[in-house]
Parts: C-alpha cells; sequence; structure tokens
C-alpha cells in the first residue's frame, strides 16, 4: 500500500486514488492534418517505462482532483506531486531513481572485514 | 425540490426511531449510532482567490467558508460549511431550512464565476459517538483518524467498507476516547453503511439513538 501525497489533501492511502497513465500527452493541434498512424499513437499508444515516469493520478475517493506524479516504476518511490497544467519539478526530475536490483547488503558482524 | 409528504429516508424501513425507543436505556454501549434524517445540502463551486466570492457566501449563509481544504466552519447542528476541494464545498443545514438558503445563494453568486447545486436528496447523515466511534470507524477507513491527525472541525472525503464517504468529526471530549462524527452517505449506500457499521459495533455494543435537531 502507498501513501500517496494529494497536493490538496495530504498523504491518504493508495485505496482511495485510481492511477490515469501517461501524463503530459499533448492533443494534436490539427488532427486532420495526421496520419492514421499519428492519430493512433497519441489515442492509444503510451510508453511502459521502468524507472522514472511521470503519471496521473485521481484522487478519485477523496477530493476527485487529478494531479500529476513522478514515480519510480521499479521501485514505487514517489519523487513529487504536481498541480495539473505544471511542469514537472526539476529537482525530482534530475534525481537519478533508485534501481529495483539492490546491491547485495554489507556483510556485518563476525568475520566481516574491516 | 422535493415534496415534504414524499420525502422518505434511505434507511425508513429499518425503523430506527422504534430501535431507538427500545434501546433508551442502554448504558454500556460503546458506538452509539443515529440518523439524521433530510439535512439540506447545498453544493457550492467557485473560484475561493476571488474576494467577492467569499464575501458573498458569507452574506448568504451566514457562515464564513472554512480557512482551507478539508476544514470545516460553523456549528454542527447549525448551518455549516464542509470544503471538499479546493474549489468545492458542501453547505450543511439543517432540515427545512435548504430552500431559502439554496435561493439566497443563487442570487448572491449570479454575478459571479460559481455553481450553486441543491444536493439534498442525494445524501443521508449517520451520526456515530460514543467512546468506541473511533475504532468502530477506524475499521474499514483508511484515514488516519488519531486525534492529533483528526479532529473536530475536520472532514474529509474517503472509504467505509466499499462506499464513498464524507466524514466530519463534530466532536470529541478531552481526557477520553469519546468521538462524534456525521457520515454523509449516498442515498443507495445508506443501508449498506449502516449495517456495515452495526456489524463493526457488535464488540463495543451498538446502540441506536434518534438525534436531536434544533
Ligand atoms: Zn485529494
Amino acid at each position: 500500500m502507498l501513501l500517496i501525497p494529494c497536493p490538496f489533501c495530504g498523504e491518504r492511502e493508495e485505496s482511495e486514488f485510481h492511477q490515469g497513465g501517461e501524463a503530459h500527452i499533448v492533443r494534436p493541434k490539427d488532427p486532420d492534418e495526421l496520419s492514421d498512424a499519428e492519430w493512433a499513437d497519441y489515442l492509444f499508444l503510451r510508453k511502459n517505462t521502468k524507472g522514472l515516469f511521470l503519471e496521473r493520478w485521481v484522487h478519485l475517493h477523496g477530493c476527485r482532483r487529478w494531479f500529476n506524479m513522478a514515480r519510480n516504476t521499479a521501485t514505487n518511490e514517489i519523487i513529487a506531486v504536481y498541480k495539473m497544467g505544471a511542469q514537472p519539478p526539476k529537482a525530482a526530475i534530475n534525481k537519478p531513481p533508485k534501481t529495483a536490483v539492490d546491491k547485495p547488503p554489507k556483510a556485518v558482524g563476525k568475520g566481516a572485514k574491516k | 425540490m422535493v415534496d415534504g409528504y414524499l420525502r422518505q429516508s434511505p434507511l425508513a424501513h429499518l425503523h430506527l426511531d422504534a430501535r431507538a425507543a427500545n434501546d433508551i436505556n442502554v448504558t454500556d454501549a460503546g458506538l452509539m449510532l443515529g440518523e439524521r434524517r433530510h439535512v439540506g445540502m447545498i453544493n457550492l463551486r467557485g473560484e475561493p482567490a476571488d474576494p467577492a466570492f467569499a464575501a458573498a457566501v458569507k452574506k448568504a449563509v451566514g457562515v464564513a467558508l472554512p480557512d482551507g481544504i478539508n476544514r470545516s466552519s460553523g456549528k454542527p447542528l447549525s448551518i455549516h460549511i464542509l470544503a471538499l476541494g479546493p474549489d468545492e464545498w458542501l453547505i450543511v443545514c439543517p432540515p427545512g431550512t435548504e430552500d431559502s438558503i439554496f435561493g439566497k445563494m443563487t442570487k448572491a453568486m449570479k454575478p459571479l464565476h460559481a455553481a450553486v447545486t441543491m444536493s439534498s436528496e442525494a445524501r443521508t447523515v449517520i451520526q456515530l459517538a460514543g467512546t468506541d466511534a473511533r475504532n468502530g470507524l477506524a475499521k474499514g477507513c483508511p484515514l488516519d483518524l488519531h486525534p492529533r491527525a483528526f479532529g473536530p472541525g475536520q472532514c474529509a472525503q474517503s472509504i467505509l467498507g466499499r462506499a464513498d464517504i464524507l466524514i466530519h468529526q463534530t466532536g470529541s471530549n478531552a481526557g477520553s476516547s469519546d468521538a462524534s462524527y456525521d457520515l454523509f452517505v449516498l442515498r443507495s449506500f445508506a443501508e449498506y453503511v449502516w449495517t456495515w457499521l452495526e456489524d463493526a459495533g457488535r464488540e463495543y455494543g451498538v446502540k441506536v439513538f434518534s438525534p436531536a435537531e434544533k
């Protein structure tokens, strides 16, 4: 269970939220100019990133507002939440995401090398 | 608006007044449950940054907007306002007063970028009180209800069991675990939530009461 910081309500449990897919997809200015492939790309094709991902969430059972989240999809670390229409905070995006594969823990106790 | 004589609580078939009469001498219940019927509710959307908006609400309703989201202003049994989101509020008023407040509000909001919607029939209010009100609620609600996180004057929309609810903590007693809540429950979920609460309260003892209206 994730604790998600809604930009309006503060930290709430994941069960109150719904994920809404990739964020920052801009509707093409002139859809008539697009090929079928380009239109399909806009409409249906989404990234499936392992690591830092910008996505939309809605506080469905709470304040019912949409917002954006920068999340590491491998570790579930929530790096930042920010309001709809805003750009992701730079600090969050530049932060090197932690990987799911952790380094083996250092040996401790008896027999550990000093 | 519904004609008064057609109004029926979604819990009418549970005959709660008869049960309250039956439970009147129960003194060892940890969880007290009652229904406030036909409470007036008016949904309000508007621009909180516009000073004219806040002033117009206060003038029309007699209660100022709450200080922040998920907070309440006014008195629980009288007119009060619950802040549901950054630009959304619920004006809650005693049964029978909603038409006049709705009229005043629509007039006051006319020159502003705002929406006023009567929603009294959408929900009923279940009152929760007693030494185990918090414990009973916490069994099925993901909110942190501990006094350090949630207290009188705070409200929140969340989940209870499988139903969406709006919780407003109306009171607490210093030095005891007593807490009281108003649960705003959508009509079609009212029986589910009521029976869920009765089930949750079995280990503490449940007493049904008839809430007093002003
Ligand atoms: Zn929220």
